[in-house]
């Protein structure tokens, strides 16, 4: 103790410099700053330029009440008028049962995952089969339903083999998102209901996927986002059909982006442009729409806080 | 209500790591055991071998006897959940159910087994929560979030939580250490009135805490590092602090430890 004291040198007089930032410093964190800034920036400009061109583009026809409720029947490229409720409903029947059948069945392998598989090697191969399916270009699961469908079984293209070719494409994305969700549920709350003589499989439905709600809401949304905008599956396994079909089992169906890309092919013409820009401005609000629907869902479900 | 635990040649492995060794002890009824120890000697472990909470863990398995009721819980046809039923257990950290309201939270065990019975659930809640020392504090806000409360407070309604299914016996696994003195003041007062109904079990860093609330103490030790944590000495508490037999006790107590 004492050398040390000794070794101390004595107060020289002079006053620590806490004044300022060394000029390098400050200027590799003014650069630093300005190009986050500038890449959130560039990010933002094409979000912004699709909306403003979609939204100015599109808008006029959705104001006009029979674009929510006509159909094109006998609508030429060439002749204004009719509506995209064939188009619409299309859309949402065909992601609708992909949602029935594809959300059951990434919860379940999601709780798989995370409650009883952990470390098997099942749950391994599971795990990784959906990393591979993530990366499996929709045009490829078209092409397999096609093959099964069409080719093994000698059905015809309908709309419930697109929902069975979507199903392929949104399992992974609501597996995944629910799997990291549950993931999240501390430890601590399965065993508060393990140590009430609760049973697990009444502690993973009645403790852990209500924690988890909210989180596993958004992901079925952002798997429904994702199928709901699918091109491929409906060129390949359903027509497009200018007429009302709420049939999924029977017939040709329209769907927004087979509508966009059947009158895409006559841009040139005025009438077949505006109902490029509605159709598409009306996929986005849909997937807004059912976006904020869930999001009221997830909130009145669970508890409010404070 | 409340039974004695016989433990008889206890062995707890984490896979192929030995963590506790060849623990025997008899935890009285109706009173408070303490279990004491420096950090990483098993003490917890154990705790958790008394409602077959241990095996929740994957590689995690126990050799030996705890007999409770004439009953070894570690017997084949035993059931862990039933077995949880009987003896409940309380938490280092505070773990209300976040989706739960302070009314639900409590009702949880019940609702969660089946009970539906709304008059019996509202006469459960109002009981546990006035044995938990909760009641005044929350009788008004019943059905807002339990995750809203103070920690403290939280730990108690936790505690809420485990007396409401009516166990034999209630396990605290350092259920202060979260806590701030007052907080701390108040679950010690509770322990003591738990012991009128439970046989309580708690493991606390805390050796003040531990002469103060209870009857029993069990000083549990570690040869070294990697090496199994073993039951060195157990008698009243009074004794414990006072006149330990073994040394290792001792040094611990006196702090003259590691």
């Amino acid at each position: 103790m004492t050398t040390l004291a000794a070794n101390k040198p004595a107060y020289d007089g002079t006053t620590l410099d806490l004044t300022g930032k060394s000029g390098g410093r400050a200027f590799r964190n003014t650069l630093a700053t300005v190009l986050i800034i500038l890449c959130f920036l560039i990010a933002l400009v094409p979000l912004l330029w699709i909306l403003w061109t979609v939204i100015s583009k599109g808008y006029n026809l959705l104001l006009d009440g029979s674009w929510w409720s006509e159909s094109q029947r006998g609508i030429t490229v060439r002749r204004v008028g009719g509506g995209a409720y064939h188009a619409i409903m299309g859309t949402l029947i065909m992601s609708l049962i992909c949602a029935v059948i594809a959300v059951p069945i990434a919860i379940f392998g999601a709780v798989y995952l995370v409650e009883y598989g952990k470390g098997t090697r099942a749950a391994k191969v599971v795990s990784f089969m959906i990393d591979i399916l993530t990366g499996v270009p929709s045009i490829v699961a078209a092409l397999f339903i096609y093959a099964v469908w069409i080719t093994i079984l000698g059905l015809n293209r309908v709309g419930f083999a697109v929902s069975l070719a979507l199903v392929l494409l949104m399992l992974p994305v609501v597996l995944r998102s629910t799997e990291e969700m549950l993931k999240l549920v501390p430890d601590e709350l399965r065993e508060a209901s393990y140590a009430l003589g609760v049973p697990k499989w009444k502690t993973i439905l009645k403790v852990v996927v209500p924690t988890a709600f909210g989180g596993i809401v958004t992901g079925v949304m952002l798997g429904l986002a994702r199928v709901m905008g699918e091109t491929a599956p409906l060129l390949i396994l359903v027509g497009y059909s200018k007429n009302i079909n709420l049939n999924p089992f029977d017939g040709f169906m329209g769907a927004l982006p087979t509508m966009i890309n059947q009158d895409r092919t006559e841009l040139a013409l005025q009438p077949a442009a505006d109902r490029v820009w509605a159709a598409a401005l009306t996929l986005i609000l849909l997937v807004m729409l059912l976006n904020i629907l869930a999001r009221l869902v997830a909130r009145f479900s669970t508890i409010k806080s404070k | 209500m409340a039974k004695r635990i016989e433990v008889s040649g206890l062995n707890v492995y984490y896979g192929d790591f030995k963590a506790v060794e060849d623990v025997s002890m008899t935890i009285e009824p109706r009173s408070v055991t303490a279990f004491i120890g420096p950090s990483g000697c098993g003490k917890s472990t154990y705790l958790r071998t008394l409602n077959r909470m241990h095996e929740v863990l994957p590689g995690a398995r126990v050799e030996g006897k705890v007999v409770l009721d004439e009953q070894d819980l570690y017997a084949p046809g035993i059931d862990p959940v039933a077995v949880r039923r009987v003896v409940g257990m309380v938490f280092q950290r505070p773990n209300p159910f976040p989706t739960m309201s302070i009314f639900d939270n409590v009702a949880s065990g019940l609702k969660l087994n089946g009970v539906k019975d709304k008059k019996k659930l509202t006469e459960v809640v109002e009981r546990s929560l006035h044995g938990a020392n909760l009641w005044n504090e929350v009788k008004d806000r019943l059905e807002k979030p339990g995750a809203g409360l103070s920690g403290g407070q939280q730990q108690r309604l936790c505690i809420a939580r485990a007396i409401a299914v009516e166990p034999e016996v209630i396990l605290m696994d350092e259920p202060c250490s979260a806590l701030d003195p007052i907080s701390t003041l108040a679950i010690e007062d509770l322990i003591e009135k738990l012991k009128d109904k439970f046989t309580v079990v708690i493991v606390t860093h805390n050796m003040q805490q531990a002469a103060r609330v209870s009857d029993q103490t069990a000083f549990f030790n570690l040869a070294a590092t990697g090496k199994p944590g073993r039951l060195i000495e157990m008698g009243a508490t009074k004794q414990i602090f006072s006149n330990p037999t073994e040394k290792a006790t001792e040094d611990y107590i006196t702090g003259r430890f590691g």
